[in-house]
């Protein structure tokens, strides 16, 4: 970790994909398909784009005559526009779609979808789904790049790589470190990115959650399973909260939102079990007095606007890496 | 009795494996009108005249295959499977019957349309289709079918098919009035509670797909009520199929007890585990999860102990439109009529179970808790036989196989064993073209 970082610089501009080896992947679908070099140098990438954003002129156009497609069966807000403005800062031309939860019965199939799509020849596809596995099912029928932001709960491959991204700007280092996730453990498919991820980068992983949102075998995935929010903070460098989908959890999941904040919500009292210098993470949308107080949320801990911010970076690394490599003989 | 329907027929130098009677030697058979009549174990035959002679030489001669759990697409979704289709599939590999599952559109729960498929079958078919009636009308787990009509019929035994009834009043009821009849009582496993949304197998592997999963105890629990209920009722109860470890244990105990009770086991259970479905791959989504390598290994020890009565293929064809699908939103099922044996002789290549036992789960075992006078090589039992070569290599291609839907569980896949020929009520339905 220590060379990879030493690798780049964060001072001078994006410079051309060239200066990096090529990426040798045709999709990005998820974390478990990456070798730790290929994590590292997404990351190496990601922060070479970061000044990019912060020019007067946000461009960088790699990627001009380039089409790409965000097709979106759920409804998101920041994903869709994080990948919209990362593939809009390289030039290329992009289309959002959004189609209402896909259904049989609807008529058109997913690969139906992807068959249409395919022939408007388009070079990208970032796609979003709400079963696991579909945007694997949908690269099998395209021929161009497909990029999975979020399938089911399943994978989110750039939500761990932006997290990556702004650990290791905040600590100097990935390695080493004790990350504690806490929250919906089971349907996030952030935590299983997240300890891919992490776990190919030498951290100590830590899932924080009562026992009925800890997926079975979670203990094979982790360095260490916590149903006590105390203990499972101590002496950790970084704290990530998962959104609780409490509109659909109330009753089947937890009883209440004031228990579930009482022992699982991240506010200053627990958080000082972590260590002084610890930092705050959350994928977002936050709920605010659900998970996490707002003064934690808003307060000096929190870098959860620099996870936006590096969320961008990270998309427009991921598109110039993969797009390239489909011109290759 | 009747004029002969053709010339009779003598299969010689083959080595009978019939687990009816436990023989396993080298000898012959002839047959007449349809029917077996004359075995000669360790000596020869006498040709009668006009017979013709198969030579079975280095060919395993044993009852056809009675498979008890098969779905077709007739009536309601012909383009999935006809009786003709699956009949063919059927021949290929070896099964000379079959129980059709009432899950068709409209629902067999009518002595109408189980006299009207048994023409049908008679008409399309090239091995025996055996109606199952449906317990409840439409499937619906509330109300019951006319038990008394349908086996009037020819329906020789009661299911829901992949329906499971969740009311234990019902089953109740049903059992009880299904002894009434002396039916046989036949129960798909699934607490749809508990199983919720769930897609296969609970544990770390459905955890790192991010699918949900179904606990086992979606099958126990069920599986523990209808044993009680059985012995409550007397109804004469098979477990349709099992696949872990702790429904082996919950129906050897009840075995001790209750002699009405049996259990069968799909050939998917038994040849594969969950780790086949890798990513994502809809052929391996079952109505029955595959379950891990340690519940695979239990329900081999089950066959091989006899707490599992029956192997069948739990055929399911099931079309491109349904399974090319995330993994969640496609329909569960396979196909398996035409794999069946050879996936069945994985177990015999392997060393874990017998032959005699293996073939036994597909022979005599579903003709006595069907009471059928086939599934053995006895004179006066209906000349339902096959031939195979039990070392023949093949690989399972779906564009070869018979079926009108490719959902095959074992594309790809390096078998052992292949039917040679299959021969039903003294004709031959299928003969092995190299």
């Amino acid at each position: 970790m220590a060379q990879a970082r030493a690798s780049t610089t964060s001072t001078s501009s994006a410079s051309s994909s060239g200066d990096f080896p090529p990426f040798n992947q045709r999709h990005l679908l998820s974390i478990a398909d990456l070798q730790q070099h290929e994590i590292i140098q997404l990351l190496d990438r990601a922060e070479a784009m970061v000044p990019v954003s912060r020019q007067e002129r946000k461009s960088h156009p790699t990627l001009t005559g380039k089409t790409q497609i965000n097709l979106f069966f759920e409804p998101s807000t920041r994903t869709q526009g994080s990948f919209e403005i990362a593939g809009k800062r390289l030039g290329a031309l992009v289309m959002n779609m959004s189609v209402k939860s896909s259904s049989v019965s609807k008529g058109e199939t997913l690969v139906d979808t992807a068959t249409t799509l395919n022939a408007m020849r388009p070079d990208v596809i970032v796609v979003r789904h709400g079963a696991a596995g579909a945007v694997e099912l949908l690269s099998q029928k395209v021929g161009c790049a497909v990029i999975n932001a979020g399938d089911g709960a399943h994978e989110h491959p750039t939500q761990a790589l932006l997290d990556a991204l702004t650990i290791r700007n905040h600590k100097g280092r990935i390695s080493g470190l004790t990350v504690a996730i806490c929250g919906d453990i089971a349907n996030s498919r952030v935590v299983r990115s997240n300890l891919l991820l992490l776990g190919a980068l030498n951290v100590r992983t830590r899932v924080i959650a009562p026992r009925n949102l800890l997926p079975v075998g979670i203990e094979h995935l982790a360095s260490e399973v916590f149903t006590d929010m105390r203990e499972g903070l101590a002496g950790a460098d970084v704290v990530m909260m998962l959104r609780l989908q409490h509109e659909r959890a109330q009753g089947r999941m937890i009883p209440s939102v004031r228990e579930y904040y009482r022992f699982y919500g991240l506010d200053a009292e627990k958080l000082s079990y972590a260590k002084p210098d610890a930092i705050v993470m959350h994928p977002g949308p936050m709920n605010r007095g659900v998970e996490i107080d707002p003064a934690i949320a808003d307060g000096p801990a929190s870098v959860i606007t620099d996870q936006v911010e590096m969320g961008v970076a990270v998309r427009m690394a991921v598109l110039d890496a993969l797009l390239p490599s489909r011109n290759e003989p | 009795m009747s004029t002969p329907v053709s010339r009779p027929t003598l299969i010689e130098n083959a080595r009978i494996v019939d687990p009816a009677s436990g023989t396993d030697s080298q000898g012959a058979v002839l047959i007449e009108d349809g029917l077996i009549a004359e075995i000669a174990i360790g000596a020869p035959i006498g040709v009668p005249d006009g017979a013709e002679v198969i030579n079975a030489k280095g060919l395993i001669l044993a009852p056809g295959l009675i498979d008890m759990r098969v779905f077709t697409g007739e009536p309601g979704k012909e383009y999935r499977e006809t009786l003709q289709s699956a009949g063919d599939a059927a021949a290929a590999g070896g099964v000379t019957s079959f129980v059709m599952m009432p899950d068709t559109t409209p629902v067999v729960d009518d002595g109408a349309l189980v006299d009207f498929l048994i023409r049908r079958a008679k008409a399309t078919s090239r091995v025996n289709v055996l109606p199952a009636g449906a317990i409840t009308k439409g499937l619906n787990g509330t109300e019951m079918t006319e038990y008394g009509l349908l086996k009037e019929a020819g329906a020789v035994c009661l299911t829901d098919g992949r329906h499971a009834i969740q009311s234990p009043a019902m089953l109740r009821t049903a059992m009880s009035y299904a002894a009434n009849y002396g039916m046989i009582f036949v129960h798909h496993l699934c607490d749809t509670d508990l199983a919720g949304a769930g897609v296969m197998n609970e544990g770390l592997f459905a955890t790192i797909l991010g699918l949900k999963g179904i606990p086992r105890e979606a099958e126990t629990i069920p599986l523990a009520r209808d044993l009680q209920l059985a012995a409550l009722t007397g109804v004469n109860y098979h477990a349709a199929q099992i696949s872990c470890a702790a429904s082996v244990e919950l129906v050897a105990a009840a075995k001790k007890r209750n002699k009405s009770v049996t259990a069968g086991v799909s050939i998917n259970n038994l040849a594969l585990n969950e780790n086949d479905i890798g990513r994502y791959r809809t052929f391996f989504k079952l109505s029955t999860p595959l379950r891990s390598e340690d519940d695979r290994q239990a329900i081999v020890e089950g066959l091989r102990n006899g707490t599992i009565d029956t192997i069948h293929s739990d055929h399911d064809p099931q079309d491109t439109e349904v399974k090319r699908q995330p993994f969640a939103e496609a329909s569960d099922g396979a196909i398996g009529l035409e794999t069946l044996l050879a996936a069945a002789l994985r177990l015999v290549h392997s060393g874990d179970v017998d032959i005699l036992t293996v073939l036994r789960a597909m022979t005599s075992r579903p003709a006595d808790i069907l009471g059928l006078a086939a599934g053995r090589i006895a004179v006066g039992a209906p000349a339902d036989l096959i031939l195979f070569d039990l070392e023949y290599p093949w690989q399972v291609s779906e564009q070869q196989l018979r079926s009108r839907s490719r959902n095959t569980s074992f594309e790809g896949a390096r078998l052992a064993g292949k039917v040679m020929r299959t021969i039903v009520g003294g004709e031959t339905v299928f003969e092995h073209v190299d």
